[in-house]
């Protein structure tokens, strides 16, 4: 996997702006790109944060359980991010989940080996019944219309924070196999996240 | 605030209007309303997927040139939704609107593909009176906000009467308003049950040409004089100037107004002993171009006085437009119907009937009286029977980052 390090200047002002806005922030569809972890002062070379957005952002609604968030992930650099790990208040753990067919031939989704991979210049998309962010343990109820908040962690440690809107979504079922776990000893599913 | 403002992003361009005007020039005929329709954003341009702006400081499909198909969709709220989750269910409708009305999406959409043509889709939120009592707000409610009265002619039933929550969604393509339909009322499914669903038609522009009055299912020219949506915009959009003349409202609707929704069934078999001469005497009306009886063109003053060689009323006393009218030039509001035709029941030919959909600023002063004056005496209820009747607020239109009806919710 590469840290690719651009040269253009890092945007950081984006984050400073954030308590004037914090209204339009909470409904803002796509979100703004927030910077939380990257040191250097303002010549310093842009990270991949500071280079990709997501579009059109939202989450499956859920109580507990898992769950999964998914958009349009946007790279505005000429070098590629990768996206190695996320977080959310809403889930104790995350993971970023492709899927594959295991041995039996079924689909299933499974932890994405390398990140997600967003080209120069290019978009990745996130959708039901393809790679995907995982919610493994839902901690506080989402609920439709109610917004959370995830964080991505990029291969050169910088981050980027988005806010996603909850929707009732009946799709976004998949399996999931643990990497461990190839004989489908432990099989999960999002099935049982019923809200009625 | 002006009475022909017509507020919104409706607003009248000089690009737009010679755009129409070349389209115009390019043989798309269209008639006495192109000014209207420039003004809610029209562009028959081929190709163009012509949009309605959703922000703005009125709702759309109200003062909006009436689209060729509609539904109107009754919900109600579930158990234990109260003022929180209602926001969240806003936030979710104006999310979904604000895209599909521009041709995208909506967010968790499973059929993307059919939100690629607005053609001119609104969709207009209605509050019913029990949203006030189930969120705690009964003091926001405003004083016309109950099922009217009840009338002689009424046949109400329940499956076509009341809801606490309305979507009127219209768009000149049906595949638009049934994507928007599924759309909405399953990304509102935890909230809300649906109550009732009625689909309506009108004439396409691409048959019709935009502007003419709709003719409705008895034959009748529909929609002949009705309120100038510009000037004459007080009469419906609650304001300064509509508080001075009904009283006073909640601040939080100024810039929406109400919505009166009948469901009119039409005894299309017995309209039809009927001869012609006969029918125009109940409207008051020729049926070949909709001219008042004592005049010759459809946009002719119908005058009440005349009398024939025998001393009588030409337009006679039980005439519809004679008894639709009153003195007093405020008793007036905007009428937006839509004609239905469902499968008849059993052993029966047809089930049609207009869904008479009707804006006003205030139910009370404006609406009730006429149809009081059609309940005492109207020729036209020997062929007609009100079989479902719902009231609503209108909440104002919103801008960008806000929700609707957020200025009674926030
Ligand atoms: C199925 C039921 C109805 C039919 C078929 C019908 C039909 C018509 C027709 C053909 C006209 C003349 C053209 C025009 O000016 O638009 C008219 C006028 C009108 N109708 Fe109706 N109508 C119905 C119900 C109602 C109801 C329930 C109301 C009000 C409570 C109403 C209020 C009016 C008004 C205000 C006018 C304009 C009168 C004028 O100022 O000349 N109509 N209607
Ligand atoms: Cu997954």
């Amino acid at each position: 996997m590469t840290t690719s390090i651009t040269t253009r200047p890092a945007t950081r002002r984006l984050g400073i702006r954030r308590t004037k806005t914090m209204a339009t922030a909470l409904v803002a569809v796509v979100a703004a790109v927030t910077l939380t972890a990257c040191g250097g002062s303002d010549a310093a070379p842009a990270t991949q944060a500071s280079t990709v957005t997501i579009e059109n952002p939202w989450v499956k609604e859920a109580d507990s359980g898992m769950t999964a968030a998914f958009g349009t992930l946007r790279n505005a650099s000429d070098h590629q991010a990768v996206i190695v790990s996320a977080t959310s208040s809403s889930t104790s753990s995350m993971e970023l989940h492709e899927m594959a067919t295991n041995d039996e031939g079924e689909m299933v989704m499974r932890p994405m080996k390398g990140g997600f991979v967003i080209p120069a210049g290019g978009t990745h998309k996130l959708d039901p019944g393809s790679d995907h962010l995982m919610f493994m343990d839902v901690t506080t109820p989402i609920k439709a219309g109610d917004t959370v908040t995830v964080t991505l962690t990029f291969a050169d440690k910088s981050t980027m924070k988005f806010t996603a809107p909850a929707r009732t979504f009946s799709g976004a079922k998949e399996n999931y196999e643990g990497h461990d776990d190839m004989d489908g000893h432990d099989h999960m599913d999002m099935d049982d996240m019923g809200h009625e | 605030m002006s009475e022909a403002d017509l507020g919104g992003g409706e607003g009248l361009s000089r690009r737009n209007l010679l755009r129409t005007g070349a389209v115009a020039a390019g043989g798309i005929a269209i008639g006495v309303g192109a000014r209207e329709a420039v003004a809610a954003g029209t562009t028959p341009d081929a190709g163009v997927p012509a949009t309605v702006p959703f922000h703005g400081r009125h709702q759309a499909g109200v003062a909006t040139p009436p689209q060729a198909y509609a539904v109107f969709v009754a919900y109600d709220l579930r158990a234990g939704v109260d003022r929180e989750a209602l926001i969240r269910l806003m936030r979710i409708w104006t999310d979904d609107i604000a895209r599909l009305v521009d041709g995208r999406p909506g967010l968790a959409d499973t059929e993307p593909e059919l939100a690629q043509m607005p053609a001119r889709l609104t969709v207009t939120l209605g509050l019913g009176p029990g949203v006030f009592d189930a969120t705690g707000m009964a003091h926001q409610k405003p004083t016309w906000l109950k099922p009217l009265p009840s009338f002689g002619i009424d046949r109400l039933e329940k499956a076509w009467s009341g809801g606490d929550l309305l979507l009127q969604i219209c768009a000149d393509e049906e595949m638009t308003v049934s994507h928007a339909l599924r759309l909405l009322t399953k990304d509102a499914r935890t909230f809300v049950t649906v109550r009732w669903v009625q689909r309506g038609f009108r004439h396409s522009a691409a048959a019709a040409g935009t502007g003419a009055s709709m003719r409705n299912l008895m034959g009748q020219v529909d929609g002949t004089r009705n309120l100038d949506t510009a000037a004459e915009s007080s009469l419906f959009w609650i304001g300064d100037r509509s508080r001075e003349w009904f009283g006073a409202q909640p601040d939080w609707i100024t810039g929406g107004t109400s919505q009166v929704v009948r469901r009119i069934a039409m005894h299309l078999d017995t309209w039809d002993e009927l001869d012609r001469t006969g029918r125009e005497q109940a409207i008051g009306r020729r049926l070949h171009n909709g001219a008042p009886l004592t005049g010759s063109h459809e946009n002719d003053e119908p005058d009440l006085e005349a009398l024939n060689d025998l001393g009588l009323e030409v337009i006679e006393p039980f005439a519809h437009i004679r008894r639709a009218r009153s003195d007093d030039p405020r008793q007036r509001f905007l009428r937006r119907p839509y004609n239905y035709d469902e499968p008849p029941p059993a052993g029966q030919l047809s089930s049609s009937g207009l869904i008479f959909a009707t804006y006003q600023a205030d139910i009370d002063h404006q609406y009730v009286p006429i149809q009081r004056r059609l309940d005492e005496l109207d020729l036209l209820n020997t062929w007609t029977t009100p079989i479902g009747s719902a009231v609503f607020a209108i909440p104002p239109g919103c801008r960008k980052g806000e929700y609707l009806a957020q200025s009674l919710l926030a």
